[in-house]
């Protein structure tokens, strides 16, 4: 035993290690980012043999570690929740496929929107593929889930998800390290039969995955990670938490004596003797999960005469946002807590910024003007820092989606007639799924300026490298067949302002196809590259 | 009754907020006591409000978050922030904050009333964090007299603490360590002063 004090990511990372991983593949994105990160650093400083690597987005990774699964070894994708979305296509019929060797999917989900665009909970993606979903609560427990995850995929040949959460993932604290075992190697997979989606194999693949289901169920049932304890004295009450919601109980289950009967789900499908038996023992149930209402939705179905259930679906529970010790506790009825009060002073809010001497700032700047001097347009964007531009004083964009969105939304607004749309996006984000909207937009030279605002990283989750590097954005836009008249450069700087502006006014007045790529290093890693040298 | 410390950590996004409860979580380590702490990772670091919980105790932590009216101490980097989490701090809880402020938004209140409002509080302490830091030798000592100033707080022996920083700073040279020291030392004796 060795005592390590990490986050909850890393203590992802080392149980993959400990569970003898081979490969990692993931794509960069918060409260993820930092488990691969963990693991590359793992694989740089030792001699282990552990291949840790970014990837294009969170689907090349999946599909890049269903192929090591597939030749044998163990292999753990990471991405936040909504890259699942992107990787769902290989997910989802990798559930059909016979894991060979153990595939393990750590999602990092973001209830509270800490640094996401939605709170969608990863637990629906799992129950839609049918597979396993642990759901840890503690470091330790993260530590060990990731182990027992890659134990149950090899044991039932399926994908398994690891579903975490920014608390966790970005809370520190020491775990209890066990041995490293050595890395599996079990061959190429021995028949093909079991790795062919098409009609005729899937039919027979999806009933014997329907009749696992059964097998899950009582794993479930059994596993130390959903455990009950039963109050018979107190009949009033019960209690079933999951995730996180756990340890806010628990922080809260001092002032309320005699304790109820409880159950914590950290693994599914969900374990349903143990749930039966908890609701038998109480009038009323109280169900508590960080995310959305996955088990009391279950619990409730659509009959009448259920069980008295109060939970997120009746706002007992607050139904958005993150859970803490203060809205669980309200949820039980308790009294807030004796506190100092709030001061009467008014508070302006503080919201994240672009940096001082941020490329985006100056690229922003050069399209306002470029823009006003047109008579106005339209500006989509995309996910990164410069999803920053919505705010003032830029003010200069008006969507934002997903991934690459930027691109497609700016070809639909053109086509339905808008003027002057320029789609800003990222040097990462337009590699991870900006290409192929523009490939779209070459195919009928749509009117539209693509603004690639390259700053040579993947800058919003800490500075990760871009899979390729700055100089081979152009040849990738240019092999996409962009006509190279309309293919423009410049250095966003406060001193190239004027002339930045009328590249932008000739691209946009162009009725076309045109792609102009502002390229500036962040600041941050320029600056990390100064520290590091120094 | 275990033993049980539980802080509130604020600041402004780049301030290094995590880098003071790295040391007090070494520290805690030190003496065998448990730690828990929550961090704020991503967009918020980009010059916006931080807030992270750090969580001592020599028992069971449950709770990554501290609940309202459970802190001790609300730490800030920033006395604008400082004035955001009073609702975390238990009736006797402690204020210590930075006197410096970060006037990175057009509407930053008048900077006499944000001292005023803190010093009002029954158990504040304003810290000229940055005219220490100086006197120490480096305005990058910043994070040290703030931990300093804290100590006088926490059930930590201040020799662990210290060990901490040696350790925190060490490769960095001796002077740098000695730096650091001396600006724990200003920010301890400042803390005592109320």
């Amino acid at each position: 035993m060795q005592e390590v004090l990490v986050l909850g990511d890393e203590a992802v990372a080392l149980g993959a290690v400990d569970a003898g991983l081979s490969v990692a593949y993931g794509y960069p994105g918060t409260p993820s980012t930092e488990i691969m990160e963990y693991l590359i650093d793992y694989s740089e400083k030792k001699d282990t043999g552990l291949i840790a690597r970014w990837c294009t987005n969170e689907k090349t990774a999946c599909e890049g570690a269903i192929g090591v699964s597939f030749g044998g070894r163990k292999a753990l994708v990471t991405m936040k929740h909504v890259g699942l979305n992107v990787a769902s296509d290989a997910f989802m019929n990798s559930s059909l496929m016979k894991i060979h060797g153990g595939l393990v999917l750590a999602v990092a989900d973001d209830p509270g929107m800490h640094s996401s665009q939605n709170e969608q909970d990863s637990r629906f993606f799992a129950d839609f593929a049918k597979v396993p979903c642990f759901e840890p609560k503690s470091h330790q427990e993260a530590y060990e889930m990731t182990i027992e995850a890659f134990k149950v995929s090899e044991k039932f040949h399926v994908p398994v998800i690891l579903k975490l959460v920014t608390r966790l993932s970005h809370s520190r604290a020491v775990i209890q390290r066990g041995g490293t075992a050595e890395k599996s190697c079990f061959g190429k997979a021995p028949d093909r039969k079991d790795w062919m989606a098409i009609p005729a194999l899937s039919r027979g693949n999806w009933k014997e995955h329907l009749e696992l289901q059964d097998e899950f169920r009582k794993y479930s049932e059994k596993s130390i990670f959903n455990p009950i304890s039963i109050n018979p004295g107190r009949k009033d009450i019960a209690v079933i938490t999951t995730g996180l919601a756990g340890n806010y109980y628990m922080e809260n289950i001092k002032d309320l004596d005699p304790a109820p009967s409880h159950l914590h789900i950290g693994v599914y499908p969900m374990p349903e003797e143990k749930i039966t038996d908890l609701c038998s023992r109480a009038e009323k149930v109280i169900v508590i999960e960080e995310g959305y209402p996955f088990v009391e939705r279950y619990l409730r179905g659509i009959l009448p005469g259920g069980k008295n259930i109060d939970g997120k679906m009746n706002s007992v529970v607050v139904p958005y946002g993150e859970l803490d010790p203060d809205n669980v506790r309200k949820a039980l009825s308790l009294p807030p807590l004796a506190s100092q009060k709030p001061v009467s002073i008014p508070l302006p809010g503080r919201p994240p910024q672009l940096c001082q001497g941020c490329p985006h700032a100056d690229s922003f700047n050069a399209i306002n003007e470029a823009l006003d001097k047109l008579g106005g347009g339209t500006v989509t964007s995309d996910i990164g820092c410069y999803a920053l531009g919505a705010y003032p004083p830029y003010n200069t964009v008006e969507t934002i989606l997903c991934m690459g969105a930027s691109v497609g939304m700016a070809r639909g607004a053109s086509e339905a007639g808008l003027e002057n749309v320029v789609a800003t996006i990222g040097d990462s984000t337009f590699l991870h799924s900006g290409v192929t909207g523009l490939i779209d937009a070459v195919s009928t030279d749509t009117a539209m300026t693509l603004v690639i605002l390259d700053n040579s990283t993947t800058a919003m989750t800490g500075g990760q490298n871009t899979i390729l590097s700055s100089s081979q954005i152009k040849n990738v836009v240019l092999g996409c067949g962009v006509n190279p008249d309309h293919v423009r450069e410049f250095v966003p700087l406060p001193k190239n302002h004027d002339e930045n502006v009328k590249i932008l006014m000739e691209e946009i007045s162009h009725q076309g196809l045109s792609v102009v790529i502002p390229l500036r290093e962040c600041i941050q890693t320029l600056r990390q590259k100064k520290t590091k040298k120094a | 009754m275990a033993e049980k410390i539980d802080i509130i950590l604020s600041g402004v996004g780049g301030q290094g907020v995590l880098s003071v409860g790295a040391i007090v979580s070494m520290a805690a380590m030190k003496e065998g006591l448990k730690v828990r702490q929550s961090e704020v990772h991503g967009m918020a670091q980009r010059g916006g409000a931080v807030l992270a919980h750090l969580r001592i105790s020599s028992g069971v932590i449950e709770s990554d978050l501290i609940p309202k009216g459970g802190a001790d101490v609300v730490l800030s980097m920033e006395p604008l922030e400082s004035l955001r989490y009073l609702e975390y701090l238990k009736p006797d809880g402690a204020l210590v904050t930075a006197a410096e402020p970060v006037e990175n938004i057009p509407d930053y209140p008048d900077l006499s009333m944000v001292h005023r409002t803190i010093t009002d509080q029954a158990n504040a302490n304003l810290i000229d964090a940055r005219t220490l830091a100086k006197e120490a030798g480096s305005l990058r000592a910043v994070n040290m007299v703030l931990v300093g100033a804290l100590s006088v707080n926490l059930p930590i022996k201040s020799e662990s603490i210290k060990e901490a920083i040696r350790d925190k700073f060490i490769s960095k040279g001796e002077a740098v360590v000695e730096t650091n020291l001396k600006a724990f030392n200003l920010g301890r004796e400042a803390g005592g002063r109320q």
